[in-house]
C-alpha cells in the first residue's frame, strides 16, 4: 500500500481550527469522489476503522450490532483493492458521486485525536438510474500523527429510516 | 396470460418464462395465489422479549403489528384501526400499555381487545367493543422460534408445510447449547430493481460464485484462506449438493471451505479468535458428538424456505425476506442470527464474518444485486423476442445434482408454477 505524506503541516492538538479539520475533510471527499483510492487510505492511520451503522440502529456498536459496514483496516484496504479490480461488479461501471459537507465542528480533543462532526449529502449517479441521495451525519476521529491530521475513525450515519431506494452502499459513502 | 405456458419442463430442458419476471398481471395473481396461501415469514421470537414488546412490519404487503400480549404469547394484528381503519401503532418498535389510534382515541390492549372508546355511550345499542378487536390473520404458527403467517384458514399446519427444511432449520438451531437463537439487533433494509423471485435463485445459485464473487474469493484467498483448485467434476472449491425438500423449499448442502463462527475457523478471523472458535467446537463436539457437530460445523448451506425466505447459514447466520413492490422492485430484510449464550467476542466474531460477504455493504452481495439488476434490465423490454432463460443443468444426471447444477432452483419453479395453475379466485 502506498504510503502518502499527510495533507499538510496543521497546528498540535489542541489547537487545532475548524479551518484545518474542514480542508482535510474537503480534501477527503474531493479524493473519493474522484476515485483516487490510494490517496484517501494514505489519508487514514494504520488502526482505523470506518463504518455506516444499520439504519435502524445509527449509535449501536458492530461488536454487538449488525451494520451496514464495519470495517477494520485490513478490511478497509481489502475494500479498496476490490473496487479497483474490474469484478466488482456492482461498482463497474463506476458511480458517479458528488459529496456536499457542512456544518463542520469540533465535538471533542484528548490528547492528539480531535473529534469531529459533519453533515453530508452525497448524490450518486450510475448508468441512467434516477440519482441517489445519501443525507446523514459524519462523525470523526482526527488523530495528529506524523506531523499531519489523520483519520482514525469514520462513522457515517444515514438520516433514511431504512436504506431502501438507496439500495446499496457499494462505494466508500 | 393464461394461453402461455409459465415454466416449461420437458425431458433434458427446463425453461422458465420471462414474462413471470415482468408481468404486472402475474404479480397481482401470485400475491393472491402464492403469498395469500404460503406461511409467510414473520419474524423471530426473540425479537420481542416481555408482554407488550412490538415491531410493525409490512408482509404480503400487510402492515402488521408483531408482538407479544399480556401472557406473553406471540401474536400478529393487522394495523388498522377497525373504526375508520388508520394504522394505530406508528413505532417501528417498543413496548405498548395499550395500541391508541391518535384519530379518533380507539384504544385497544396488548391482547388486541378494544378498550376504549371516547363517547361510546352515543353508538346504538347493539354496539359491542367484543366485535372490534384488532384483526389477526387467520393462521400464524411458528417452528423453532420461526413464527410464520398464513393467510389461508384452510392452509396444512406449518410444520407438515415445511417438510423436509425442518432438518435444515434444526441443523441451524443446534449451534446454540441451549437450542435457543437470537437475532441480533440492526436491520439490512434495501431495495433491489429486479422481480423478487430472482432473489431466491439467487440466494441459492452456486454457479455464480465464481464469476460473480471473484473478488470476495480474492479477499479470502488474499487474507490466507487456503481453496482446492476444483476437480474436473466440480466447479467451486469444495463439494456440494443442491437438494429439494418437498413443497418448493430447496437447498444447498456444501462443504465448507469460508469458515464458520460455529464453529470452523478461517484466517480471515485473526489468530486471536482461534481459541474462541475451538472452545466453541468443543462444546459442540461434547453436546452432539462427533458426527453431528461435523454437520453442524463444517458443512453450509443456503436453505429457501417457499417462498420468500432464505435462511443462510453461510459465513454467518442470515435471515433474509423480501416481498415484491413491483414486477421489477423488491424489498429485502435482512437480520444476523446467533446463538442466545454466545460471548461477547464470539458475537463480535460473527458479525464480523457476516459483513466481509453479506448486506448493501459486504464484498459479495452488492454484486448480487447488480446480477440481479442486469437481469431485470435484460428481459424487461426483450422478454417477448427472447421469452426463455434456460434452468437445465443437472438434469440428465442420475442421483446427487452438484450445488452448480439447477435442480434446487428447478424445485421452487416447479412449486411456483403449480400453485400459480390452481384455480382459487
Amino acid at each position: 500500500m502506498k504510503k502518502g505524506k499527510p495533507a499538510r503541516r496543521v497546528s498540535a492538538p489542541a489547537r487545532v481550527t475548524r479551518a484545518e479539520v474542514e480542508e482535510l475533510l474537503y480534501h477527503e471527499a474531493a479524493l473519493l469522489d474522484a476515485w483516487r483510492l490510494d490517496e484517501w487510505l494514505a489519508l487514514l492511520t494504520d488502526d482505523a476503522c470506518y463504518e455506516v451503522p444499520s439504519n435502524d440502529r445509527p449509535d449501536a456498536d458492530p461488536g454487538d450490532t449488525l451494520f451496514t459496514i464495519a470495517d477494520d483496516i485490513r478490511r478497509i484496504r481489502g475494500r479498496v483493492t476490490r473496487l479497483k479490480d474490474r469484478n466488482a461488479h456492482a461498482e463497474s461501471p463506476r458511480s458517479r458521486t458528488r459529496r456536499m459537507i457542512s456544518n463542520v465542528r469540533i465535538v471533542g480533543r484528548n490528547g492528539a485525536e480531535v473529534g469531529v462532526e459533519a453533515n453530508f449529502v452525497v448524490y450518486r449517479f450510475r448508468r441512467d438510474e434516477s440519482v441517489r441521495e445519501y443525507v446523514g451525519r459524519y462523525r470523526y476521529v482526527l488523530r495528529a500523527e506524523r506531523g499531519g491530521l489523520r483519520i482514525a475513525r469514520r462513522r457515517a450515519v444515514l438520516d433514511a429510516m431504512e436504506l431502501g431506494s438507496m439500495g446499496l452502499v457499494s462505494f466508500i459513502l | 396470460m393464461n394461453e402461455r405456458p409459465l415454466v416449461l419442463n420437458e425431458p433434458g430442458s427446463f425453461r422458465v418464462n420471462r414474462a413471470t419476471l415482468v408481468d404486472q398481471e402475474i404479480l397481482e395473481l401470485e400475491r393472491r395465489r402464492v403469498f395469500d396461501v404460503c406461511w409467510i415469514y414473520v419474524g423471530h421470537e426473540s425479537e420481542l422479549r416481555s408482554p407488550g414488546d412490538f415491531r410493525t412490519r409490512t408482509v404480503c404487503g400487510r402492515p402488521v403489528i408483531f408482538c407479544r400480549d399480556s401472557g406473553n404469547a406471540v401474536r400478529v394484528f393487522l394495523n388498522t384501526c377497525r373504526h375508520r381503519g388508520a394504522m394505530v401503532c406508528r413505532e417501528a418498535e417498543g413496548n405498548a400499555k395499550l395500541y391508541t389510534c391518535f384519530y379518533h382515541g380507539w384504544s385497544y390492549d396488548r391482547d388486541g381487545r378494544l378498550d376504549g372508546v371516547p363517547g361510546e355511550k352515543d353508538y346504538p345499542p347493539g354496539f359491542r367493543k367484543s366485535d372490534y378487536g384488532l384483526a389477526e390473520p387467520p393462521r400464524v404458527e411458528s417452528y423453532r422460534g420461526f413464527v410464520f403467517l398464513n393467510f389461508d384458514p384452510d392452509a396444512v399446519p406449518l410444520p407438515d408445510y415445511l417438510a423436509g427444511a425442518k432438518e435444515y432449520i434444526d441443523l441451524v438451531i443446534d449451534q446454540s447449547p441451549s437450542g435457543q437463537m437470537e437475532v441480533i439487533q440492526g436491520t439490512q433494509d434495501y431495495d433491489i430493481r429486479a422481480n423478487w423471485k430472482l432473489l431466491v435463485e439467487n440466494s441459492f445459485d452456486d454457479y455464480h460464485l465464481l464469476t460473480t464473487h471473484s473478488t470476495w474469493l480474492d479477499y479470502l484467498k488474499n487474507a490466507g484462506v487456503k481453496m482446492q483448485r476444483p476437480d474436473r467434476e466440480h466447479l467451486l472449491p469444495s463439494h456440494g449438493v443442491g437438494k429439494a425438500l418437498g413443497n418448493g423449499h430447496a437447498t444447498t448442502d456444501n462443504v465448507n471451505f469460508r469458515g464458520r463462527p460455529v464453529a470452523k475457523w478461517i484466517p480471515v478471523y485473526g489468530e486471536a479468535a482461534k481459541p474462541e472458535i475451538e472452545r466453541i467446537r468443543s462444546e459442540l463436539v461434547a453436546r452432539l458428538g462427533e458426527a453431528r457437530a461435523a454437520r453442524v460445523a463444517d458443512t453450509n448451506r443456503n436453505l429457501i424456505v417457499f417462498p420468500n425466505l432464505l435462511l443462510a447459514d453461510g459465513s454467518s447466520v442470515t435471515i433474509r425476506t423480501f416481498h415484491p413492490l413491483a414486477p421489477d422492485r423488491m424489498r429485502v430484510r435482512a437480520w444476523a442470527l446467533g446463538p442466545r449464550e454466545e460471548t461477547p467476542s464470539a458475537r463480535a466474531i460473527r458479525l464480523d464474518a457476516f459483513l466481509t460477504f453479506y448486506g448493501p455493504g459486504g464484498l459479495a452481495t452488492p454484486d448480487d444485486v447488480e446480477a440481479l439488476e442486469m437481469v431485470q434490465a435484460g428481459i424487461a423490454a426483450t422478454h417477448r423476442e427472447v421469452p426463455w432463460s434456460v434452468m437445465s443443468r443437472g438434469m440428465a444426471k442420475t442421483g446427487e445434482q452438484l450445488n452448480s447444477d439447477e435442480l434446487h432452483l428447478r424445485a421452487f419453479w416447479l412449486q411456483w408454477e403449480k400453485l400459480m395453475r390452481a384455480e382459487r379466485d
